[in-house]
């Protein structure tokens, strides 16, 4: 059944477009970087729903890679961007 | 078609709701920390499910254990990074909502 798996790939994928809202109304900037965040989550859903209809097991890699990346975008842009000026390392 | 293989798609189609709710909280909660309890509570319960769905229909223990692995890696890395941001958002003076 590949076309639940679609539907279900591109119901994900309108969470995201979504998400972006807040990016652009979003007060404070960690308001968008939280988008980020869904990103990291959801895209990952994406990539493992998506990687059996699409029968390349290397998509699970992908998977692990965006999850390894969501981490460290968001403490990059914390640690070095948006902590008060005494915190900043 | 094995029944594992329906489970798994039960418990994929079982997850959506939870993606929902936290793309709704990211949208519609007044400040940043009920916006962080949206996304790391929410999100990470519907991946989890879709990770049980995707195990379920896989025939490899390798697969199987990847996707564990990519589990525990975003539940490590979204509680990490949920409280980082509470926590520095506290210490630049941002508020807390009350509903007053």
């Amino acid at each position: 059944m590949p076309d639940i798996s679609l539907i279900v790939a591109f119901f994900l994928l309108c969470n995201v477009i979504g998400g972006l809202i807040r990016v652009l109304r979003g007060p404070t900037p960690a308001d968008s970087m939280l988008a980020a965040q869904l990103f990291g989550t959801t895209g990952v859903a994406i990539l493992i729903v998506l990687a059996k209809p699409m029968k390349m097991p290397a998509v699970l890699d992908v998977a692990l890679l965006f999850a390894l990346l969501a981490a460290v975008v968001v403490v990059a842009f914390v640690v070095r961007f948006w902590a008060p000026a005494s915190d900043r390392k | 078609m094995h029944l594992s293989e329906y489970l798994g798609f039960g418990m994929t189609l079982l997850a959506m709701p939870f993606f929902l709710c936290g793309t709704v909280g990211l949208l519609r909660f007044p400040d940043i920390y009920t916006r962080l309890h949206a996304l790391t509570k929410a999100d990470n319960v519907g991946l989890g499910l879709v990770t049980i769905g995707a195990m379920l229909q896989t025939q490899s223990w390798v697969t199987a254990l990847k996707l564990l692995l990519i589990w525990l890696l975003i539940l490590v890395t979204s509680a990490i990074s949920c409280h980082l941001v509470a926590r520095t958002a506290l210490r630049r003076g941002i508020r807390p909502w009350q509903n007053r």
